[in-house]
C-alpha cells in the first residue's frame, strides 16, 4: 500500500517535472494554431469583392495595390500594370450617392442592376461591393482574382493598417522596426549606466554602501511595468516634449528611457554578480604585479566576467523587447516605420495590448495578432538561447 | 645593512590580533621560509611586505617595516610601485585567462611599458629565469590554462620576475604541486637567490630546509625563533620550535 | 634615477586614469541612483495626498473620477491567491524533481533550459496564449480563472528556480543520514528536505507573489475588467485589477484632471505592496539565517 502511495506521487511528482516543457509546447501550438490561420484568409474583406469593368486587362491587385488606389495614392491604371485610364473607385458605401432610393428598391432588391450598369458605363472603375451584387444576368463587370494574404505581405509589408478597407493592410515590418528601435536606444543609455553601478557596486563601493543599494535594486526590478509606464507618462513625456520641442512627448525616445530604467537592474544585478565571481586570486595576482585598482578591474575583472556581462546585456534586451505596458504607454503607438527616434513608434508587444480587445475573434485581425505573438515568442526565444549557449560556454 | 626590517609589528583583524610584536631582520640576496601551524600568521606577516592586506577591510597594523631603509607604509609611498619592487607568487597558480605572452607581459604593460621589443626580451628572459621557456617557446600565444599546475607556478613566477623586482614573496608556492613540479620549483628558487631576496611561506619543513637560508617559526601571532636554517632543524633554542618540528617530522 | 622618474610619471597617469574612471562611475551611479529615488519619492509623495481608508475601501464611484480602489484590491488579492494556488504546488513539485529525481544531468539541463526560456517569455505572449488556452478553448471565458492560472504560469519559472535552488543547497549528507535510517525517498524529501529548504522557498514564493500582483499584459485579455460596481462572487466571474485599473486611468477616460490624483494612489497601493513583499522576504531570509545559525 505505502509502496503504490509512494510510486503514484513519483508519478505525479515526475509529470510536473517537465511542465514548463509541456507549457512551451503549448503556447507554440496555440500560437501558431490561431496565427497562421491569417495566411488562408483573402486579402479583401469577407464577403466582399472588387469589380472592374471587363474592358480592363486588370486581373489582380495584391493588397497593397489595393490600398493605394483606395487611398488615391495610385489614380491611373498604368500604375498598376493596365491600360492609361483614369481611376474611378466606387465603394458600396457610395450607393446612395449615383443612386435613388427607388431605382434601388426598399430592399436593395435592384443593387446588382444598378452594380451592373455602373460598372458597364465608367470603363476606369473599381468597385468594392458584396459578392452577392456582383455577377447576375448579362453582368458585364469582371470580379478581381482574389488570393490569400502571403507570407512576404505580412513579413516584408511596411504598412500595419489592420482595419483597413477594402484590403487590411498587415505589414509587420513598422512594429518589428519599432521594437528593434526602441530596444536598440534603452539598450545604449542603460549599458554605461548600468555598467557603472555595476563596476560601483562591486568594485569601488564600500561594503556599507553596497547593503544600502542592493535592496533599492530589488525593488527597482520588482516595481510593475504599468508603474514605470504611468511615470513615464506624467514625467518623462512631458519633459521630453518642452525640451526637444516636440509636436508630441509620446515617442520612441521616452519609450527608450522607459525601458532604459527598467532594463537597469537586470543590467546591474547580472554583471554584478559576474565581476564578484571573479577569483581573489586573479585580482591580488594583478594588484601585485604593481596595477592599479582600475587596471585590475579593466584588464583582469572584466574580461574574466565577460560571458557574465554579456548575458546581462542580453538579457537586458530579452526585458526590453518584450516589455509591454511602459511602452503601450509612452510610445505614442504610431504604426509607421520610425525615421528618427523622437517620433511616435509602435511595438510589438504593445500592438498586441493595445488591439486584441478591439479585434473579432477568429478574424485576419486576430489572427495577425497571434502570429506577431508567434514573432515576439521566437526572437524572445532565440535571445534566451543565446544567454544560455553565452553562460555555457563559460563553464 | 638589511634589505627588509620590521620592527615592533602588530596587526589585527578587527579585534582579532594577528601578529603581536615581530621583530625580523632579512638580508639581501636571503631565502628567508616561514614556518608554523595553519593560522599562526606566517601569511599574513608575509602579505604585509607587499601591502597585500590593505586590501582586506578592517585591519589595523602598528609598528614599522622598511624596505631598502624606506618605510613601505610612509604615505608617500606609491602602493603599485611597492608592488613592482616586491612580487609574489601564490598558493595556488593564479595564471590570467590570456596567453602565456601576455602574462608575463601583463606587470610591464600596466606599469606603462609600451616598447613591443622591450617587452619581448623581458618575456624571454623571465621564462628563462623561471626555467620554462624551452617548453613554452613554441606556444607563447596559447591559453596559459593550457599548462599543467607545475608549469602554470613557473609561469606565475615568470610573471613576477618580469617586472624586475628585487624581493619576491612566495606562499606556499608549491603546496598544491605535484612532488616533480615540486621540486623544480624549488631547483628555481635555488637558482633565481642570487638575484633576488625571497621569502617563502611553507607547510613544508623539508621544503625549508632544501631552500632557505633562515628559517622563521611563528606560533599564535607569535615569533618564536628565527635563526640559521640548520640550527632551527638541528639544535632548536626554543621548546615551541622544537615541538613542531619534532612533531612533524616524527 | 631616469627610471625613477619614469617611474613616478607612470604612477601619476595611472592613478589619473583610475581617478577619472572611478569619478566617473560615482557620477553615473549617483545619477542612476537618484533618477530612481525621484520615481520612488514622486509615486510615494504624489500618492500619499490621495491615499486614505476611504481611498482603500470603498469602491470608483462617478465613472472612475471619484471614490476608491477597494473592488481592483480584492481583485488583484484573488489573483494573486488563485496563481500560487495554482503554481506553488507544482513548481516546488517541479523542483523536487529537478533536484531529487531526475537521474540524467542532460533531462535537469533540459527542464532548466526550458524553464528559463519560459522565465523570458515576454508577459504578454501569456497573455495571448492564456486567452486562447484558458478563455477560449476551456471555455472559462474572462474570469478570475482565467487570469490566474495565466498568472500562475507565468510565476511558475520563479517558483520552480527557488525551489530547485533552495534545494540544492542541501548537504547531500542529510539525505544519505535519512535514506540510512530506512526512510524511503519520498519521507526523505517530505521530512527532511522540504523542511530545510522551505525557508528559502518560502522567501522566492513571496517574491513571486510579488511580481503576480503587478503584472497587467497576462490579464488584459483573461480576466481584468474596466469597471465592476460589485465585488466577484465565484471564480468565473470577472474582476479588477490594481495594475490594469492604473493602465486605464493613466490612459483613457474623459476628466484626467481627476483621474490622475487616484492614478497616483493605485501607483503607491502598488509599489507599497511591492516594498512590503521585499521587505517581508528579506526579514524573512535574515530571520531563518539567524535561527540556522544559533541552531
Amino acid at each position: 500500500m505505502k509502496k503504490v502511495f509512494e510510486k503514484i506521487i513519483s508519478g505525479i511528482i515526475t509529470c510536473s517535472g517537465f511542465l514548463t516543457s509541456v507549457v512551451i509546447l503549448l503556447i507554440v501550438v496555440f500560437l501558431f494554431s490561431e496565427g497562421l490561420g491569417l495566411f488562408s484568409q483573402k486579402t479583401i474583406e469577407e464577403g466582399y469583392t472588387l469589380v472592374v469593368n471587363k474592358s480592363n486587362p486588370v486581373e489582380e491587385l495584391n493588397a497593397k495595390q489595393i490600398k493605394e488606389v483606395f487611398d488615391e495614392d495610385v489614380t491611373n491604371w498604368e500604375e498598376v500594370g493596365g491600360k492609361p485610364e483614369p481611376i474611378m473607385v466606387f465603394r458600396f458605401e457610395d450607393m446612395q450617392k449615383y443612386f435613388s432610393e427607388e431605382e434601388l428598391g426598399p430592399n436593395y432588391e435592384n443593387a446588382t442592376a444598378c452594380i451592373n450598369s455602373l460598372v458597364e458605363k465608367n470603363p476606369g472603375i473599381v468597385a468594392f461591393v458584396p459578392e452577392e451584387f456582383a455577377g447576375g444576368d448579362g453582368f458585364c463587370g469582371k470580379r478581381l482574382k482574389d488570393h490569400t494574404i502571403s507570407a512576404g505581405e505580412v513579413f516584408g509589408g511596411n504598412e500595419w493598417f489592420p482595419t483597413a478597407t477594402p484590403a487590411a493592410q498587415f505589414g509587420f515590418m513598422p512594429l518589428i522596426l519599432g521594437t528593434v528601435w526602441v530596444t536598440v536606444f534603452a539598450i545604449l543609455f542603460a549599458l554605461p549606466f548600468g555598467l557603472s553601478v555595476a563596476i560601483y557596486m562591486s568594485e569601488v563601493s564600500s561594503a556599507r554602501m553596497r547593503a544600502i543599494l542592493k535592496p533599492v535594486i530589488e525593488l527597482l526590478n520588482g516595481i510593475p511595468s504599468v508603474v514605470y509606464g504611468f511615470f513615464g507618462l506624467i514625467v518623462v513625456v512631458p519633459l521630453l516634449q518642452d525640451v526637444f520641442g516636440l509636436p508630441v512627448g509620446e515617442s520612441g525616445l521616452a519609450g527608450a528611457i522607459v525601458l532604459a530604467i527598467m532594463a537597469l537592474p537586470t543590467i546591474i544585478t547580472v554583471s554584478q554578480d559576474a565581476m564578484q565571481n571573479c577569483p581573489r586570486s586573479q585580482r591580488e595576482a594583478s594588484l601585485a604585479l604593481g596595477a592599479s585598482k582600475w587596471q585590475t578591474i579593466y584588464k583582469v575583472v572584466m574580461p574574466y566576467s565577460i560571458s557574465g556581462i554579456t548575458s546581462a546585456v542580453v538579457l537586458g534586451i530579452g526585458r526590453a523587447f518584450g516589455e509591454t505596458m511602459a511602452v503601450l504607454m509612452v510610445t505614442g503607438n504610431a504604426a509607421v516605420i520610425p525615421l528618427s527616434i523622437t517620433d511616435p513608434l509602435r511595438t510589438i508587444p504593445a500592438t498586441i495590448a493595445a488591439e486584441l480587445g478591439e479585434a473579432p475573434a477568429g478574424g485576419p485581425h486576430y489572427q495577425s495578432l497571434f502570429l506577431l505573438g508567434v514573432v515576439l515568442f521566437f526572437i524572445t526565444l532565440i535571445i534566451n538561447s543565446s544567454v544560455e549557449y553565452i553562460s555555457s560556454k563559460n563553464k | 645593512m638589511s634589505k627588509i626590517e620590521a620592527q615592533h609589528v602588530d596587526f589585527h583583524y578587527g579585534s582579532f590580533h594577528a601578529l603581536k610584536d615581530i621583530n625580523m631582520s632579512i638580508k639581501e640576496h636571503e631565502v628567508v621560509a616561514f614556518i608554523g601551524p595553519s593560522g599562526c600568521g606566517k601569511s599574513t606577516f608575509l602579505r604585509l611586505f607587499n601591502r597585500m592586506n590593505d586590501l582586506i577591510p578592517d585591519t589595523r597594523l602598528d609598528g614599522q617595516i622598511t624596505i631598502d631603509g624606506q618605510n613601505i607604509y610612509d604615505r608617500s609611498v606609491n602602493v603599485d610601485e611597492l608592488r613592482k619592487n616586491v612580487g609574489m607568487v601564490f598558493q595556488r597558480p593564479n595564471p590570467f585567462p590570456k596567453s602565456i605572452y601576455e602574462n608575463v607581459a601583463y606587470g610591464l604593460r600596466v606599469n606603462g611599458i609600451k616598447d613591443e621589443a622591450f617587452i619581448a626580451e623581458m618575456v624571454e628572459e623571465s621564462l628563462r629565469g623561471a626555467a620554462l621557456w624551452d617548453e613554452v617557446k613554441d606556444k607563447l600565444k596559447k591559453s596559459a590554462y593550457a599548462l599543467s599546475g607545475g608549469q602554470q607556478q613557473r609561469l606565475c613566477i615568470a610573471r613576477a620576475m618580469a617586472v624586475s623586482p628585487s624581493v619576491l614573496l612566495m606562499d606556499e608556492p608549491a603546496s598544491a604541486l605535484d612532488p616533480i613540479s615540486t621540486a623544480k620549483v624549488e631547483e628555481l628558487i635555488h637558482e633565481i637567490k642570487k638575484d633576488y631576496t625571497i621569502i617563502i611561506v611553507t607547510h613544508n619543513m623539508q621544503q625549508a630546509t632544501r631552500v632557505s637560508d633562515k628559517t622563521a617559526f611563528f606560533y599564535l601571532g607569535q615569533l618564536i625563533e628565527y635563526d640559521n636554517t640548520n640550527k632551527i632543524f638541528t639544535n632548536p633554542s626554543k621548546e615551541e620550535t622544537q615541538n613542531y618540528i619534532t612533531g612533524r617530522f616524527g | 634615477m631616469d627610471n625613477k622618474n619614469i617611474s613616478v610619471n607612470n604612477h601619476a597617469r595611472k592613478m589619473l586614469a583610475q581617478n577619472v574612471a572611478f569619478t566617473t562611475f560615482r557620477i553615473l551611479s549617483g545619477v542612476i541612483v537618484t533618477i530612481l529615488f525621484i520615481i520612488l519619492a514622486f509615486i510615494i509623495i504624489k500618492g500619499a495626498s490621495v491615499l486614505n481608508w476611504d481611498f482603500i475601501t470603498t469602491p470608483p464611484t462617478d465613472g472612475m473620477k471619484g471614490g476608491g480602489i477597494w473592488p481592483a484590491i480584492v481583485g488583484t488579492f484573488y489573483l494573486m491567491v488563485g496563481s500560487a494556488l495554482f503554481a506553488f504546488p507544482l513548481g516546488i513539485m517541479s523542483g523536487i524533481y529537478m533536484n531529487e529525481y531526475a537521474s540524467h544531468g542532460k533531462i535537469v539541463k533540459f527542464i532548466r533550459m526550458m524553464t528559463n526560456n519560459l522565465a523570458g517569455i515576454p508577459s504578454i505572449v501569456f497573455g495571448l496564449f492564456g486567452m486562447s488556452l484558458f478563455v477560449n478553448f476551456f471555455g472559462f471565458g474572462d474570469s478570475i480563472l482565467a487570469g490566474s492560472l495565466t498568472l500562475g504560469l507565468l510565476a511558475l519559472p520563479l517558483v520552480i528556480r527557488t525551489t530547485e535552488e533552495a534545494l540544492k543547497a542541501i548537504p547531500n549528507s542529510f539525505r544519505e543520514g535519512s535514506l540510512a535510517l530506512g526512510a524511503t525517498k519520498l519521507q526523505t524529501i517530505w521530512h527532511v528536505i522540504l523542511p530545510m529548504g522551505m525557508p528559502n522557498i518560502i522567501t522566492g514564493l513571496i517574491l513571486a507573489l510579488g511580481r503576480v500582483s503587478g503584472e497587467t499584459a497576462p490579464i488584459l485579455f483573461t480576466c481584468a475588467a474596466y469597471f465592476l460596481p460589485q465585488l466577484p462572487e465565484s471564480v468565473f466571474d470577472q474582476c479588477m485589477a490594481l495594475p490594469y485599473h492604473l493602465y486605464v486611468l493613466a490612459t483613457s477616460g474623459t476628466d484626467m484632471d481627476k483621474q490622475i490624483p487616484i492614478a497616483y494612489g493605485t501607483a503607491l497601493v502598488l509599489v507599497i505592496i511591492i516594498l512590503f513583499v521585499n521587505l517581508l522576504a528579506n526579514a524573512l531570509r535574515n530571520y531563518f539565517q539567524n535561527k540556522l545559525k544559533t541552531n
